[in-house]
């Protein structure tokens, strides 16, 4: 019970610096697989292959594999001097876009047939078919796996905490270290991931709820 | 499907236009190839010596090593899960409110829970209890990870099973109470089997993911593929640094290897098990054996898919006959409809992928 009252900055802090980094790792996630699931679905083969084998790339390789990449070999071969916390951005964003991707994909796919040939007896080029007909339509279906992936990515933002990123793990580590009993810490924690991930959840359902339509 | 439907057959403008695209992304992807090879070769990482490591029988032996004991505690942490969310599951659907609510709660705790908050927690407390513990005690990382996993990937599991099980239709059960059979009976002999049938894709891209998430051992220093080549890269220097690039690239590649095996064996039991249920349903109707798949594919990348193209599929072979013996005339119309054809080929064999093998977005981790 103490620790939590006793060391509440800390947990203040690694509760922020899950919520910042899931946010911002979110949005890296999103603006990448929309444009992957664009290039998977674009008429030009390379793009096509591309979009392809990021997806295969990122959806088979662990996670952790990728922060070792983001660790030792980005700074390395590209661009030194990244933080941390821009590395595990990086590490995050790819991997969950690829998930991102597929999720939009296949909402593309659940669109009616009906609607993409309308679009585009009446003239429409690809790009206009894609961005004013199929994708918000799409966006109805997607939304419930989203949902998922963002609370997958919530979870998955643990990792960078034992790459000495402030977050909710780091600090479970840091109090563990010091000598606190494992299942106070383990409880608050789970507690602060379980209010993040119903936060999600549930602001999710309130966006189904807002777009949803009569069919 | 519908990828094809979002453009029309490229006519010679669109053809050439395409063409355009294609080069220009070509040398987009080539460029991005070539840069990061010259960037590797710049930073001295294609240098002989660096990928000269892994003729060295040691170096062999550290990477088996590791990753007979990744597939070790992938297989216990594999067997041990499924056992658990049978277990989960079968209580999660129980009539007893206790063990229901119990079974919710457990499953609603730990999948909430990041896994490798859960392999720390048990790690430490192995740890700290390491002499009352015996066996577990002395090996406690890979306890760690072995219940850590299990107990996640259960809880999915037991989701997975449940989905299922609620998937059988209400009138087998109805059934199986009118034959008189009891509720572990129907439960045993009549739902679990059905619901592991059908989920049975899912199930192992679950099992993807436990193979993943073996990989968070390189946290907790259980001697894991990962942390095994790790601590191995640390010990080498190669021209003066340690060869962490090519290590980290043969690691990678090993895992995308066994997950995309893995995966694909899903893929494959779902075509299998899609293809015998549209067996049974033919063999219903009575219809010949081509029917399914013309309804497979009214959308034909080839041809753009309207009304007449599933008329056209549906009396194909009386079609494709009048055009054959059709006057000359009708080959120039059919050699133009073969060019389109062509041009549209190569996007109907990139669309033409496997199916989306994406486990169920709420399943994934």
């Amino acid at each position: 019970m103490n620790v939590l009252l006793d060391h509440l900055p800390e947990f203040r802090e690694g509760f922020i610096g899950t919520i910042l980094l899931t946010l911002a790792s979110g949005a890296l996630a999103m603006v990448l697989g929309i444009v992957i699931a664009g290039f998977r679905v674009s008429p030009v083969p390379p793009l096509r292959f591309f979009g392809a084998a990021w997806v295969t790339l990122f959806r088979n390789t662990p996670l952790t594999v990728l922060f070792l990449v983001a660790w030792f070999v980005v700074p390395v071969i590209f661009m030194p001097g990244l933080s941390p916390w821009t590395k595990a951005l990086l590490a995050l964003g790819f991997y969950t876009s690829a998930f991102v991707c597929e999720a939009i994909r296949s909402g593309i796919n659940t669109v009616p047939l009906g609607q993409a040939e309308a679009a585009r007896s009446i003239g429409m080029t690809f790009f206009q078919t894609l961005r004013l007909i199929v994708l918000p339509q799409a966006t109805r279906t997607v939304i419930p796996p989203l949902s998922s992936i963002f609370i997958a990515l919530t979870k998955n933002s643990a990792i960078a905490g034992a790459f000495s990123v402030t977050e909710l793990f780091g600090v479970q580590k840091l109090l563990s270290d010091k000598g606190f009993d494992i299942a106070w810490i383990f409880l608050w924690v789970a507690i602060g991931y379980l209010i993040i991930t119903f936060t999600i959840s549930g602001l999710f359902r309130l966006l189904e709820r807002r777009l949803g339509v009569a069919r | 499907m519908s990828a094809s439907v979002l453009y029309d057959a490229p006519g010679p403008k669109a053809r050439l236009r395409n063409r355009i695209y294609t080069v220009i992304g070509s040398l987009a992807v080539l460029g991005l190839i070539v840069f990061a090879i010259f960037r590797l070769h710049d930073k001295g990482q294609l240098e002989p010596e660096v990928w000269d490591i892994f003729n060295n029988a040691g170096v062999r032996n550290k990477i088996r090593d590791g990753l007979l004991s990744t597939l070790k505690v992938f297989a216990l942490a594999g067997v041990l899960s499924l056992a658990l969310g049978l277990l989960l599951s079968v209580g999660r659907l129980s009539d007893h409110r206790a063990i229901r609510w119990f079974a919710t709660g457990f499953i609603e705790l730990f999948r909430a829970v990041p896994l490798l908050i859960t392999i720390y927690a048990l790690w430490v407390l192995i740890l700290t209890y390491q002499k009352d513990l015996g066996v577990i005690g002395e090996n406690a990382s890979f306890w760690a990870l072995v219940i850590g996993l299990t107990v996640y990937n259960g809880c999915v599991q037991a989701e997975v099973f449940r989905a299922g099980v609620n998937a059988v239709p209400r009138g087998q059960v109805e059934a199986g109470y009118a034959l008189g059979l009891r509720k572990s009976q129907v439960m045993i002999t009549l739902q679990m089997p059905q619901a592991i049938r059908a989920m049975l894709p899912t199930v192992i891209s679950q099992l993807v993911v436990t193979l993943k998430d073996t990989s968070l051992g390189y946290i907790i220093t259980y001697d894991e593929l990962l942390f095994a080549a790790r601590t191995m890269a640390n010990n080498i220097i190669v021209n003066g640094e340690n060869p962490i690039t090519p290590v980290v690239i043969v690691v990678g590649a090993i895992y995308i290897v066994m997950c995309l095996a893995l995966s694909s064996l899903a893929t494959w039991i779902e075509r299998r098990g899609s293809r015998a249920k549209t067996g049974i349903r033919v063999a219903a109707a009575a219809e010949p054996a081509e029917a399914p798949q013309v309804l497979d594919k009214p959308v034909s990348p080839v041809v753009p898919p309207t009304a007449d193209s599933v008329t056209v599929a549906e009396d194909a072979a009386s079609t494709e006959r009048a055009v054959s013996t059709g006057d000359a005339s009708s080959t120039e119309g059919a050699t133009s409809t073969d060019g389109t054809a062509d041009g549209t080929a190569p996007t109907d064999g990139g669309a033409a992928e496997p199916p989306e093998d994406t486990p169920p977005p709420d399943l994934k981790k």
